[in-house]
């Protein structure tokens, strides 16, 4: 188990008897701005901000939590946080993340990041990033195609899966087999933790919580590179319902890309927030 | 501080790091590479941020998330490394961030060479990137003059929250010549109101250069274009050289202007009445000025090391006023005194009716080697 390093303020414990069953249930995490998204009916990228937001409030890292947003569905994400953003080009976040980092070592720089972003795009930037080990934590939110421009082929693309660019269905030989970003950036030294989770039912929100919360916890402790892929569903370009999206998730992208962490360091309880 | 024997890349590197650079990331290119170098060794030492980045695209976007946390950053690169960098360029200009970016031009196009250029102009000083902006451009002809404009260069980019370049070619960043370093400055404590520094006791603060709705993006560019207009009042400069009675003007930059130089000093010496200008800020470019010395000149010989690029802002200030000639080396080679001599000598001849007093010594260059355009 993780020791809990995060000093809490006392006058931010309440009496859970002072509050509503609206609030012990379903409050709004504080890292949340009050704001609708602009987000599809059944797009997870709604989950995946709350989850963030939630691990942000119990380790109270808010006041000194950076994020960088993507381009993508998520280049919003910096209206949507209730901490400190900045927008970086496509595929770069880990870069302007590293730059934030480096002047600024006792800050938490997170970055968040979609398919097309991270594993093509800016491949280059998130495995050397992770190459330097470098302090950040990464939310990668994996839906297999690019959703702002409107559903085309992303290097997270199942071989057949028709998309708006593989109106054939990806073709191996033509466009080869999806790359297994998490997989791959595990065997990169420097890096401390690296998970691939679902979104797909509550059950696996609960572990994809956890695992925002451990690579989160590995930067405060100094231990370097976090990483936590999230499957997540685009019904509207999948074409698909909701339920149906998820059921997809689950039955199709899970045995391409399997769960669990695929490098977890022993935490450092000595050290922490470098 | 004494005078010292200084190579032109380091010597900016130091500049950079007294005008209490916070941060410095780069790639390694020719000929700026000493400049890296340089800053990895002083950098560490100093417990300030450095990293060699994995590409030039990298490199810019750590500048980015550097200069966010309201922190002097800084980048250097050349020629094929800054084409890279554009597109983070224009990001940093849409945010409105402070950065100062050392461009030591390379020949061109493509891999091109390893030698001396300003093959550049047209990329940095009108198109760092894409969308409606425009950095600040310093143009150094001494390595004294890079020293000095490097601290300028962090004071400009702080006050109106923009990209400055410092443009030099080659020969500059390689060159030793004694110059004299300013002291170190102190580091600011305190950062400015809109960097990110965790929304600690505020609200939250967001750096972007995003701006979904068509008219809050037109406002943001009357908003980029009006900070370029107080800037083109502000702080245009320009080195002047025996001007005041000149009939004819040489306007160049750099070690293209410093050159000509040396060739208006020979000019002189044979009884032409030419006087030298050299922008230092090629944007601003010193337009008006260009325009007030167009009312008296005979004529302008614009002299770079490119196919001819700063003709064309030469001869849009000057407005038809007086012709405007051009001459010009490409590929790395560096024009020689006598080579613009004999420029200056032609313009001479044509633009007065007298017959010459004075005879040019030394061949005029054939037109295979290089070339002379009126347009």
């Amino acid at each position: 188990m993780i020791a809990n390093t995060v000093e809490v303020d006392p006058s931010d414990r309440v009496d859970p008897l002072d509050r509503t069953v609206e609030e012990l249930v379903a409050q709004r995490p504080k890292t949340l701005s009050e704001i609708d998204t602009h987000y599809c009916p059944g797009c997870m990228h709604g989950v995946a901000h709350r989850l963030v937001a939630e691990v942000i409030d119990e380790l109270n890292i808010r006041e000194r939590t950076i994020g960088v947003a993507p381009v993508g569905c998520s280049v919003f994400a910096y209206n949507y946080f209730e901490c400190d953003f900045a927008v970086a080009a496509h595929g770069r976040a880990p870069a302007m993340a590293t730059g934030l980092k480096r002047v600024m070592p006792d800050k938490v720089i997170f970055t968040y990041q979609g398919d097309g972003d991270l594993a093509s795009i800016g491949s280059a930037e998130i495995l050397h990033a992770a190459a330097r080990g470098e302090n950040i934590t990464v939310v990668f939110v994996n839906n297999a195609v690019y959703g702002m421009t409107g559903g085309q082929m992303a290097p997270t693309t199942l071989v057949g899966m028709k998309t708006t660019s593989s109106p054939y269905g990806r073709d191996l030989k033509m466009s080869g087999a999806p790359l297994k970003m998490s997989e791959l950036i595990a065997q990169i030294d420097g890096v401390a933790f690296v998970s691939r989770r679902s979104l797909h039912s509550p059950a696996e929100i609960r572990k994809a919580k956890k695992a925002i919360r451990r690579a989160f916890e590995m930067q405060l402790n100094g231990q370097g590179f976090s990483m936590v892929e999230l499957l997540s569903s685009c019904p509207t370009n999948w074409d698909m319902k909701p339920v149906e999206a998820l059921r997809w998730i689950e039955t199709r992208m899970v045995p391409v890309f399997p769960l669990g962490d695929f490098k977890n360091s022993v935490p450092k309880n000595s050290v922490r927030g470098v | 501080m004494p005078k010292q024997l200084l190579k032109g890349n380091e010597a900016i590197a130091e500049a950079a790091i007294r005008a209490g650079v916070d941060a410095y990331f780069g790639y390694p290119i020719t000929p700026q590479t000493e400049l890296l170098e340089y800053m990895a060794k002083r950098m560490p030492e100093l417990g300030r941020a450095f990293v060699q980045a994995e590409s030039e695209v990298a490199a810019i976007n750590m500048v980015y998330g550097a200069a966010c946390a309201g922190k002097r950053a800084m980048t250097s690169s050349s020629s094929p490394g800054v084409s890279l960098m554009q597109e983070g360029l224009s990001y940093i200009a849409g945010s409105e961030v402070p950065v100062v970016l050392v461009d030591v031009m390379r020949g061109g196009p493509g891999l091109g060479n390893i030698a001396p250029s300003q093959a550049d102009y047209f990329q940095m000083v009108k198109s760092a990137g894409h969308g409606d902006f425009k950095p600040i451009v310093l143009a150094p002809a001494t390595v004294q003059e890079a020293i000095d404009l490097t601290g300028l260069a962090f004071d400009l980019a702080e006050k109106y929250r923009t990209i400055v370049t410092l443009l030099l070619d080659g020969t500059l960043g390689q060159m030793m010549e004694p110059a004299e370093l300013p002291p170190m400055r102190p580091m600011p404590a305190e950062m400015p109101a809109w960097a990110l520094t965790g929304a600690a006791g505020r609200k939250k603060n967001s750096i972007l250069s995003f701006r979904m709705e068509a008219e809050d993006l037109e406002a943001h560019n009357l908003h980029l274009q009006q900070k370029l207009a107080v800037i083109a009042d502000e702080e245009v400069r320009t080195y002047e050289y025996m001007l005041d009675d000149a009939e004819l003007i040489v306007v160049g930059f750099g070690t293209a202007g410093r050159v000509s130089q040396t060739a208006v000093k020979q000019a002189r010496q044979k009884g032409i009445k030419v006087g030298l200008l050299r922008p230092i800020t090629l944007s601003p470019f010193p337009d008006r000025r260009l325009s007030q010395l167009a009312d008296e000149a005979r004529g302008f010989l614009v002299v770079e090391m490119n196919a001819g690029q700063m003709v064309e802002d030469v001869r849009l200030s000057v407005g038809g006023q007086a012709p405007v000639k051009f001459y010009g080396r490409m590929g790395g080679v560096v024009p020689m005194p006598d080579e613009i001599l004999a420029s200056i000598a032609r313009l001479d001849q044509a633009t007065t009716k007298a017959p010459p007093t004075y005879k040019i010594e030394g061949p005029l260059v054939p037109l295979t080697k290089a070339h002379e355009v009126t347009r």
